[in-house]
């Protein structure tokens, strides 16, 4: 493998259908004697959704930032693409999240500039990789603002001004711009009405589909992960305890835990 | 197109004490293609869960499922995910989709993730929902407000969008009128005449004796503890 | 007439040593803030104590020091600016840009091209180019330190989205020799293009914030633009009033309360050499 470009350009790399994009071994996090994550290991293909589901303290935010490099994990391997992600130099980690990854908050001000306006917002990914054209930066940020049903004569408005689900969308739209192919989201639909919710699932669905994006998708809400996630990965106390296809982990659990996690719902 | 062997399944409750319950073994079955096979025995025998095996859902604890060239049992799942794609369809007896998405797109869905353009997906929609007697007001609405008829119907055209090469319906002609009820038999002749291998579960006799080329009693794959239980 | 009371230009020598180390790192690493332990000076932060620091970290007593604020030499800042130093290095100064050894400057460069030897020590009230966008100083550092730089284009981005050009006019940001952003400290960026390839050693003092950077003679300074947005160092559409010059920076002065205004070079030392050579603008009288 060569190493990752210092040029602006997005990476192409080798990731093929059949080769994993994302290839993670032995994941291990501890905060002193606690357990953040414990011997996590999973593929990742192209196009693929993964859900990351379990409780409070389950881990799996911490198995997420790990994932993301937001946190540094204490064991194991993370291969992107082929490359050593924890053996990157953080001015390459940081590059890589801001062209071939991306990550969608929980709270959308946690990912948004709240005193920039939703324009330079979209753009600033474009500029930070690079991009110095003033007009074809406006231009696709009005694209992706469009994308994800913001009006365009909102371009100029800061997100503070936005609902709730309009600042969600426009969290993803600012990480989509520059095609990223892996997208960590945390709780994406947590903090949302439930019939935004709805809104904001099908818009990622189609986002999945149409841009062959692959997904890390953490969220304790079963229905989500049921519509959006091709697989599903349960963890309690920081271990996996069961993984595979979502209608199957869901439908006949094997682990005892997720048994119970299932029975736990409340049907509609 | 189908070919199952020496199927085995068995639930572990692990909350109610740990108790594994066998609830097949031995099942065999094979379709060929422009085939049809109904599902047959008592409610409980175990149709859904041999159909839910083939699909996915359901782990096998022992044989094989072979779906063209894919072994469901022992598949990734990324390759089921393909197969889901590309190969196998099913219509189930529940309509589970994102709410707020207009049912035309709904049916379309299966057609976009092959990469079909959206133009040709909706037309291809339409033409179903038309067929199936789906009032041109309610395609830009979610089928979730549907009455249970309704959303049969638009499970119906959602699984028969793509011509896939195997097909699994669970009840297809259930709670629908006779009219809507030939439209689905004329689409499963017609499946089986461009030569897809179907299993189905029909509760409506004439249905069943009018599209099945062969019957399985699935009663025959029981474990015999289970029989011996469900007889005393 | 020096106040012996303290040493030669007010600080002692282990504080102008510790600043002449900061200066030095400055000059060696282009457009880096170079943290250093700010004192207290006998006048209010805002008042140009980091400029003052490093002057006098730099003053020699043969030196001839030059104090401007706004360009002018009459103004009260530059007047005290001037007096603390004749009072604590007993230097002499001069108002002549030619002349001076060290300049210290708030807001302005002046329009004399300067020359090598001389010394261009400027007030810098927010060190940090990213701080609006970005606020916390270890995310800054960071980006600094790996050269993510995007945050600057958003600022300019932000300034056409709202006025349709660069808006920006004063402390306009550039990039040093191809590595570090910088704030030119409140300058008109009409000063912005003699940063560049200036054969004198510019210093930048922040007394609050406590941080100088610098750049050393004939440094290449780009200042930060669009390809459809080019850089332009603007400055009011007029002559000089009194000098009649072209193309100096003007303030704008009104005159009665009839809306009569005028405009006059800001840098009077430039402006009152140009008349004491015959050149006469619209409302000047020879001289």
């Amino acid at each position: 493998m060569t190493l990752h470009p210092r040029n602006p350009e997005i990476s192409h790399g080798t990731a093929t259908p059949d080769q994993p994009l994302l290839k993670v071994e032995g994941l291990t996090k501890r905060y002193g004697p606690r357990i953040g994550c414990l011997d996590v290991s999973f593929d990742l293909y192209p196009g693929e959704v993964l859900g990351i589901v379990g409780e409070s303290g389950s881990g799996k935010s911490t198995l997420l930032s790990c994932l993301a490099g937001h946190q540094r994990a204490d064991l194991g391997r993370i291969a992107y693409d082929g490359r050593d992600v924890l053996a990157m130099s953080e001015t390459e980690r940081r590059r890589l999240g801001r062209t071939d990854w991306a990550y969608v908050h929980q709270n959308p001000r946690d990912g948004l500039r709240m005193g920039v306006s939703a324009g330079g917002n979209v753009g600033e990914r474009l500029m930070a990789v690079g991009a110095r054209h003033y007009g074809d930066i406006r231009g696709k940020a009005a694209d992706w603002l469009g994308r994800v049903e913001i009006a365009g004569d909102r371009i100029d408005d800061r997100p503070s001004a936005f609902s709730g689900g309009m600042q969600q969308r426009l969290q993803i739209a600012r990480n989509l711009v520059t095609s990223p192919r892996l997208v960590f989201m945390d709780e994406p639909t947590g903090g949302l009405d439930v019939s935004v919710q709805a809104r904001l699932l099908d818009l990622l669905r189609g986002l999945v589909r149409d841009l062959g994006l692959s997904v890390i998708i953490v969220t304790h809400d079963l229905a989500v992960v049921r519509l959006l996630a091709h697989r599903l990965m349960v963890m309690k106390s920081g271990r996996v305890v069961e993984q595979g296809l979502t209608d199957q982990v869901l439908d006949d659990p094997q682990h005892a835990y997720t048994q119970l996690l299932v029975s736990s719902v409340l049907q509609v | 197109m189908i070919r199952i062997e020496n199927l085995s399944k068995s639930f572990t409750m692990h909350n109610q004490g740990s108790a594994t319950i066998p609830v097949m073994v031995g099942a065999r079955l094979t379709i060929a293609p422009g085939e049809c096979v109904g599902l047959t025995g008592q409610s409980g025998a175990g149709k859904s869960t041999l159909m839910r095996m083939v699909w996915g859902n359901y782990l096998a604890a022992g044989g094989s499922i072979m779906v063209g060239e894919t072994d469901v049992a022992t598949a990734q799942p990324r390759q089921i995910i393909a197969l889901r794609r590309e190969t196998l369809g099913y219509v189930s007896q529940f309509l589970r989709v994102v709410p707020r998405v207009p049912t035309l797109d709904v049916v379309a869905e299966p057609l976009l993730a092959l990469g079909t353009p959206l133009t040709e997906a909706r037309d291809r929609a339409a033409t179903l929902l038309a067929r199936l007697n789906i009032p041109e007001r309610l395609w830009s609405l979610s089928p979730t407000t549907f009455s249970g008829g309704e959303q049969q119907r638009v499970n119906i055209a959602r699984g028969f969008a793509h011509a896939y090469p195997a097909l699994l319906l669970d009840e297809p002609t259930a709670s629908l009128d006779a009219a809507n009820r030939e439209v689905v038999l004329s689409l499963i002749d017609e499946a089986k005449a461009r030569g897809a291998a179907i299993l189905g579960i029909f509760h409506d006799e004439g249905a069943r004796s009018r599209v099945c080329d062969r019957l399985v009693d699935v009663t025959g794959f029981t474990p015999p503890n289970i029989k011996a239980g469900a007889a005393a | 007439m020096t106040d012996q009371a303290y040493n030669f230009a007010y600080l002692d020598e282990q504080t102008k040593r510790m600043i002449r180390r900061a200066i030095l790192k400055g000059i060696a690493v282009p457009g880096y803030q170079v943290p250093f332990a700010s004192r207290e000076m006998p006048m209010p932060y805002g008042w140009g104590t980091g400029g003052v620091q490093v002057t006098a970290a730099c003053l020699v007593p043969e030196d001839l020091l030059k104090v401007i604020d706004q360009g002018a030499d009459d103004t009260t800042n530059a007047v005290s600016i001037r007096k603390f130093f004749q009072r604590t290095a007993g230097v002499a100064t001069t108002e002549a840009t030619a002349e001076a050894t060290v300049i210290q400057t708030r807001h302005r460069i002046p329009e004399v091209p300067l020359t090598e030897g001389q010394i261009l020590v400027y007030q810098v009230p927010i060190p940090e180019p990213l701080r609006f966008l970005e606020p916390r100083e270890t995310e800054t550092r960071k980006m600094h330190e790996l050269e993510e730089y995007g945050l600057m284009h958003v600022k300019l981005y932000e300034d056409i989205a709202r006025h349709g050009e660069i808006a920006t006019s004063y402390a306009y940001p550039v990039k040093v020799e191809g590595r570090y952003v910088m704030d030119p400290s409140p300058i008109p960026k009409f000063d912005n293009p003699k940063l560049g390839q200036s054969p004198a050693i510019q210093l930048f003092g922040a007394g609050r914030e406590q941080r100088i950077y610098a750049l050393p003679p004939y440094s290449d300074v780009v200042s930060l633009d669009f390809d459809d947005h080019p850089f332009q160092a603007s400055k009011a559409p007029h002559d000089c009033d009194l000098c009649g010059a072209k193309d100096s920076y003007l303030d704008e002065v009104i005159t009665d309360d009839a809306g009569g205004r005028m405009f006059v070079c800001s840098d009077t030392d430039f402006c009152a050499g140009r008349r004491a050579e015959g050149h006469v603008g619209r409302l000047g009288e020879p001289v």
